[in-house]
């Protein structure tokens, strides 16, 4: 699933390590999320939305839908 | 750069640091009294029992550290090299095992196989660098 992390990320200003430790995982973790090769969980994904004051849908892309 | 470690992966590591020891005690002392006939009966039954315990402590320290580990992108890195490290030692018994019973190889003691299972723990890692970018806890 692609997702706007990265971008997100770039524009705060923060470092993988920053986000990792805002959302209390792993700095491996918002690696993969961010490269695509991990899909969080759900509750992983809404914490990811709350802390940038967004929807997950606004995060996350559905490749499905194709938007 | 250097990845900090994290709580559960320094407990599970003092845990296998402990249970190496303990293997290694209770595996000399086995060695050196069994061996020289200095024990015999039940009490030879309980040391070479002994000497087995700390390596089934290992899977179960690996078994703590997939329920404590939180970080669920690790734990499910974890998680594939326990199934690969499954699917080597296993399969490898499986094939060997029958090419023994036909007398094509010789005979491996059984505890082998718990070695190779941990070998195949370091090719699942190797996989899942490979395929995922990080290797697994720790």
């Amino acid at each position: 699933m692609k997702n706007r992390l990265k971008i997100l990320r770039a524009e705060r200003d923060w470092t993988q390590g920053d986000l990792a430790e805002a959302l209390e995982i792993s700095r491996q973790s918002v690696n993969a999320i961010e490269t695509g090769k991990y899909d969080p969980s759900l509750p992983l994904a809404f914490k990811i939305a709350d802390l940038f004051g967004m929807a997950i849908e606004q995060i996350f892309i559905n490749d499905k839908q194709g938007v | 750069m250097a990845e900090k470690m994290s709580l559960h992966v320094r407990r599970y590591l003092k845990r296998i640091a402990v249970l190496m020891l303990l293997y290694l005690i209770f595996l000399f002392s086995a060695d050196y009294l069994i061996d020289n006939e200095m024990v015999s009966d039940a009490p030879a039954y309980i040391l070479a029992f002994l000497a087995g315990l700390p390596v089934a402590g290992m899977f179960w320290a690996i078994g703590m550290l997939l329920i404590e580990e939180t970080d669920e992108f690790l734990r499910m890195l974890l998680v594939r090299q326990t199934l690969i490290a499954t699917a080597i030692a296993m399969a490898s018994a499986s094939i060997w095992g029958f090419l023994e019973s036909y007398d094509l190889v010789p005979h491996i003691e059984s505890f082998w196989w718990a070695v190779i299972w941990f070998f195949g723990l370091g090719i699942g890692g190797l996989v899942n660098r490979l395929t995922l970018g990080a290797a697994g806890p720790g």
